[in-house]
């Protein structure tokens, strides 16, 4: 791979190329070779960490789950660099109709529950094992109705819950999963109208993505990637625009103290085994 | 005392987070405001929008009462870090209007202040010595009270009658009116794309100029077809002299060769149209026509008057411009022979001799009105009157 550092990303949405393209030009003005690779889903992404292919990844909170324990199983090491402020303390909240009049979750036993897609951390995985914390279980105490939009991507594509969030005012599931700033965006599209709907649980709080350097990946040009991202500003007209395509106002030191609502639902839900391969049996992408 | 708002049970779906963000704003980047509710759920929503905003935030319990103290962020200041300052509304104020507007402030209203790093547009008409005059605004509220509806400004069913000939007469200078007036239309509108929209008084002149020629278009076509013909002749000499119009690309160049010296003999057109057309249909047009372009004329003539003013040698450039179209049009015939006869059998109103005589003299007298015009325009633009008689002289002979 030569001195060039190689990053994979997954083109969720067309802007992907936007943002990586403005990066990396940012990036060669400064002295740093870099370069991307875009993959279809987190799955084959992760597996071109091990591969050789690429020497980090900007990683969905799944596919980090994914990669730690690939590496564990092998006796690597993976580790999570840098990440957006904006991917710190999030919480994903369960909606339901105000007129409903539900006081607590027992009340959505026998109800029917919209998800996002399949391989959603934060519609799909984190709540339903908030549900299970909490005593109730898909398919045995309630109805899961799953909105899957492009699977692999990890949730990325906000399209499910957007789906669910009107599936829910359409009368059609009785209550809804979404990240929490998903709340408010669709509250100010008017998808969600004033005062029909509250928010009747909230999960914990948990990390979103990171950028996950592969094993055995070269230490300077890591350091000199990592630099370059801390000294990004806010307040330069010329990184402005990719810190907003890319939803951040500040990039932070990675930590991975975020995950562990995450890494119990994957093992209860049974999305992943221990070693990283997939369980989950409908899982497309 | 540290500043509190109180949101009560107002919801983050219910426009909650203007209230915290207004009273953010009274407050200096890195002091705290305390923020109280009594929704279900107020703290989850408040803690995303904080960290969407940038401001930092945290939940204290005193007394079993929730309160959250959010901490101004500097993000929202930093975006206007480096802005652009964009002149004023008023033009009469100093600075309100930039000598050159910047491609980066895009397409924002003059005066706005304009986030650094806007995609520049590339606007080709961006100093205002090429553009500018300073009774544009007059002239545009001029042109918003002028304008009038073709369907009642204009009696279409008076009664009349014309013989055959004469009628024809009519629709071949009509034919020809509407292609001149194509030209008139095209000019204004490719400058007007091309212009800052910093100017926007002279981007609103040339908007109105656009829609007046478009009005004109219509009431001659509808003109054409009023007793049932097509349009009559366009011919190579007319066509020719008229691209040589749309070939211009320097804009107050354009502007003295259409609306100096093309629209100004078009004024002298209209006139004569309203006082010798044969029919009243065709008066009223004319009357309502001469009216508009007597204000694209005098807009031509306030920008120069400004612009020769400001810059000497623009008056050099403006006869080089009109020797060299006289230059590139001499090998052509210059106005449609069908359009000279016609002019001469409107004027006349019949095709006895005598009439024809007097349609003839009376056409004969149009052609020296329309110079003796010209010539006044450019004395009054400061051209020495021996250059402003030979300048008129040299304009084509296809009148636009």
């Amino acid at each position: 791979m030569s001195n060039t550092l190689v990053m994979g990303a997954v083109a969720y949405a067309p802007k992907v190329v936007t943002i990586w393209e403005g990066f990396k030009t940012w990036f060669g003005e400064r002295g740093l070779d870099f370069d991307f690779i875009l993959y279809a889903n987190y799955e084959r992404q992760v597996e071109a960490q091990f591969s050789g292919a690429i020497h980090l990844a900007w990683n969905s909170p799944l596919a980090w789950v994914r990669a730690e324990r690939i590496a564990r199983a092998r006796g690597l090491t993976v580790s999570a660099v840098a990440m957006r402020d904006s991917d710190q303390d999030l919480s994903s909240v369960l909606v339901v109709r105000t007129a409903d009049g539900f006081a607590d979750l027992a009340g959505l036993a026998g109800r029917r529950i919209g998800f996002g897609a399949i391989d959603s951390p934060q519609a799909t995985l984190i709540p339903l094992d908030h549900l299970r914390q909490a005593g109730l279980v898909a398919g045995r105490d309630y109805t899961a109705r799953r909105f899957d939009v492009l699977g692999g991507k990890h949730g990325d594509h906000i399209g499910g819950e957007r789906d669910a969030a009107q599936a829910l005012m359409a009368g059609e599931i009785d209550a809804a999963w979404m990240i929490d700033g998903n709340y408010q965006a669709f509250a100010n599209e008017g998808v969600l109208p004033s005062g029909a709907t509250r928010v009747l649980a909230r999960s914990g709080l948990y990390d979103h993505c990171n950028f996950t350097v592969s094993p055995g990946a070269p230490a300077a040009p890591i350091a000199h990637f990592c630099a370059l991202l801390f000294g990004m500003s806010w307040d330069d007209p010329a990184v402005r625009p990719l810190l907003e395509l890319e939803g951040l106002r500040a990039w932070r030191p990675g930590r991975t103290s975020g995950y562990a609502l995450l890494e119990r639902a994957v093992d209860d839900e049974a999305f992943y085994d221990s070693e990283g391969k997939i369980l989950a049996a409908d899982y497309r992408y | 005392m540290q500043p509190i708002i109180d949101i009560e049970d107002q919801g983050f779906d219910a426009g909650a987070h203007l209230r915290i963000k207004l009273a953010l704003a009274a407050i200096p980047v890195g002091a705290v405001l305390t923020v109280r509710g009594t929704g279900q759920d107020w703290s989850g929503p408040l803690a995303g929008w904080c960290r969407q905003q940038g401001h930092a935030v945290a939940f204290v319990e005193a007394a079993g009462i929730l309160s959250a103290q959010v901490t101004r962020g500097a993000i929202q200041q930093g975006r206007w870090r480096g802005a652009h300052a964009t002149g004023a509304i008023d033009p009469r104020q100093p600075g309100a209007v930039h000598a050159e507007a910047d491609p980066a402030w895009g397409l924002a209203a003059r005066g706005a202040t304009v986030e650094a790093g806007v995609p520049p547009f590339s606007f080709r008409l961006n100093r205002k010595a090429a553009v500018w005059a300073d009774t544009a605004a007059a002239l545009y509220a001029e042109a918003v009270a002028g304008q009038w509806n073709a369907d009642s400004a204009i009696d279409w069913q008076v009664e009349f009658t014309l013989p055959d000939v004469i009628e024809d007469a009519v629709v071949q200078v009509m034919t020809y009116m509407v292609e001149n007036e194509n030209a008139a239309l095209v000019v204004p509108a490719r400058f007007l794309g091309q212009l800052h929209p910093h100017f926007r008084e002279v981007q609103a002149v040339l908007a109105l100029q656009v829609a007046d020629e478009a009005r004109h278009i219509d009431v001659f076509t509808r003109r054409i077809a009023l007793r049932g013909r097509q349009p009559g002749t366009s011919t190579v000499g007319g066509q020719a002299s008229l691209k040589s119009l749309l070939d211009e690309p320097e804009f107050s160049v354009a502007q003295f060769l259409l609306a100096v010296l093309g629209e100004g003999t078009f004024v002298s057109l209209l006139n004569f149209l309203h006082a010798h057309a044969p029919d009243p249909v065709t008066r009223q047009i004319a009357r309502l026509a001469a009216r508009d372009e007597g204000r694209h004329v005098a807009f031509g003539m306030a920008h120069l008057g400004q612009q020769l003013a400001g810059d000497p040698a623009l008056q050099a450039r403006l006869v080089n411009a009109v020797e060299a179209r006289f230059d590139k049009l001499s090998g052509s015939a210059g106005l449609n022979e069908d359009v000279f006869d016609a002019l001469i059998l409107l004027a006349a109103g019949a095709t006895d001799g005598a009439a024809i005589a007097a349609g003839y003299a009376r056409v004969q007298g149009l052609l020296q009105d329309m110079a003796r015009g010209r010539e006044a325009r450019l004395a009054k633009l400061g051209f020495a009157p021996e250059a402003a008689k030979r300048l008129a002289a040299l304009h084509t002979r296809n009148f636009m």
